[in-house]
């Protein structure tokens, strides 16, 4: 993983979800209104606007919504190429980009369930990554 | 035929196109913008309004604007992306309608593939790219490969489907000496091309130019006393869904064209069917056949199909990116000005060998973003 990759700037929003990460959690919002899950985290539920959220920990349990296997990056992503970055549906219902890793290639295909993994990838960074569950 | 429309495209140009180490995009857009008002028959002193995207400068209206010597007394900085020009267009004619001023005029310029080397990344991840940036997806092509891969799963769409676009849309380019690939491809050679984010190949991505252009509108009034016949604009419609691909609601479907579309001719008061000559924009080649599904030219999941044999080719049923498009005549960066150039002179009759015959009614595209944003413009001539 990029040694270079630029400082992320937390924010009162995103800093529960990075502390989380660095503690073995994968935390998302759940809206008090409509109860519909919401990632990522923000300040208004994006469905039915309601103005007060919840955090909740997410099972890490997904499936693979779509994915890609990059052949061409650029900046500190240009040294991992090929490498598959997927949009994982949580089980709770929202959507996250991720990248699923140690998979062979042909075992990789839209639906397949997976499985959280948390993978420090700087000194202060943890990100959630996903392996193929079976 | 005559329109009741209330403004039209008077000139179009582009500037030098391809590699232009030695301009600036102010250089470019002073290109375009001369040749514009040329094309037009009007002097810099006429235009009072000014649509500019761009992300060139702190505030590109303000720069270009004082590099020109103008001083518009409405001015737009409306940027969704390659869409912006299509939006500019409908922007233009509200104003005018309003009676807020009678000529306005949309630039774009970029010296992106000249600039390659010098390209950065951002210094700090900020807002909401904290959650897709850490992961390295390739931009903007990363994103249609998502959207590629799950048209694939839900419609059975196939590489090959892909291709038939690219080579299409390079014999079209053969027509137009402007365009920067102009050798004849095959579908094999475009599935034989390098992966750049599977399922996508090099040859199912536009090119990587410099280059600008620019549009003129006026208001009715106005667009009697100039050079050429106007391209009357007849309908218009635009939409955003998302910013990042993560949150686009269906990957499968381009929603905000599906919006802008639906708008557009519904203003018109026409259907697909009336449409001669389409110009859709072409970053990827599964962006043309997710947004000719969207617009309604096919039905859903049907855009593979409906691509196939060459449909869109030149002597096909369906005359599609009839310049040569983003796949093969220029993509500096937000191409969506020069859907418009085309569509205006394939309306015109200056298309040469490539004029597609009894053009009446045309229609252009622009997508932008990550398929974030929509903008569709209806054209007719009289």
């Amino acid at each position: 993983m990029p040694a270079q990759l630029p400082p992320i700037q937390q924010d009162s929003e995103s800093r529960p979800y990075w502390e989380g990460l660095a503690q073995g959690e994968l935390r998302i919002q759940r809206c008090d209104a409509c109860s519909r899950a919401v990632f990522y985290p923000r300040s208004i539920c994006p469905y039915c606007h309601s103005r007060s959220l919840s955090w909740i920990v997410a099972t890490g349990r997904g499936t693979i919504y779509s994915y890609t296997v990059a052949y061409q990056a650029f900046g500190a992503f240009a040294a991992d190429v090929p490498f598959v970055v997927a949009i994982v549906e949580l089980e709770e219902g929202v959507r996250m980009m991720s990248r699923i890793i140690d998979a062979p290639r042909a075992r990789i295909a839209v639906g397949k369930p997976v499985q959280v993994t948390f993978e420090k990838v700087g000194e202060e960074l943890t990100l959630p990554y996903f392996r193929l569950s079976e | 035929m005559g329109f009741a429309s209330k403004a039209a495209i008077v000139g179009v140009a582009e500037s030098d196109l391809g590699r232009t180490p030695d301009k600036t995009v102010l250089q470019l857009q002073l290109q375009a913008a001369q040749a514009a008002l040329d094309d037009a028959g009007l002097q810099w002193s006429d235009v009072d309004a000014l649509f500019c995207a761009g992300n060139w400068a702190w505030s590109p209206n303000l720069m270009l604007a004082e590099y020109l010597g103008i001083q518009p007394k409405y001015t737009d900085t409306t940027n969704i992306g390659g869409s912006s020009f299509e939006a500019h267009v409908g922007h233009a004619v509200a104003g005018i309608e309003a009676g807020l001023f009678d000529v306005a005029l949309i630039t774009y310029g970029s010296t992106q593939r000249s600039d390659r080397s010098r390209n950065r990344g951002p210094s700090a991840i900020r807002l909401t790219e904290q959650y897709d940036f850490p992961y390295g997806l390739p931009s903007p092509v990363g994103s249609y490969a998502l959207a590629a891969m799950r048209h694939m799963y839900e419609y059975g769409t196939t590489s090959e489907q892909l291709a038939e676009v690219a080579v299409a849309t390079r014999k079209w380019a053969s027509m137009n000496e402007k365009a920067m690939m102009r050798d004849p491809i095959t579908i094999e050679d475009v599935l034989n091309s390098r992966w750049i984010a599977e399922p996508l190949h090099l040859l199912d991505c536009c090119l990587v130019t410099d280059g600008g252009g620019a549009v003129v509108i006026a208001s009715r009034d106005r667009a009697k006393n100039t050079r050429k016949a106007p391209a009357w604009i007849l309908g218009h419609g635009e939409s955003h869904t998302h910013n990042t691909i993560t949150n686009m609601p269906d990957l499968a479907t381009h929603q905000a064209a599906v919006a802008s579309g639906q708008a557009a001719f519904a203003m018109a008061g026409l259907n697909p069917a009336d449409i001669d000559v389409t110009e859709i924009y072409d970053s990827f080649t599964i962006t043309v056949i997710m947004t000719l599904e969207a617009l309604g030219f096919c039905g859903r999941g049907e855009g593979g199909a409906f691509v196939s044999g060459q449909r869109t080719a030149p002597g096909g049923p369906f005359p599609l990116n009839t310049n040569g498009g983003g796949l093969s005549y220029c993509h500096p960066g937000m191409y969506g000005i020069f859907l418009l150039i085309e569509a205006t002179r394939q309306l015109r009759g200056e298309c040469g060998p490539r004029q597609v015959e009894n053009a009446r009614i045309a229609l252009a595209h622009g997508t932008g973003g990550v398929l974030s944003s929509a903008a569709t413009v209806i054209l007719g001539k009289d």
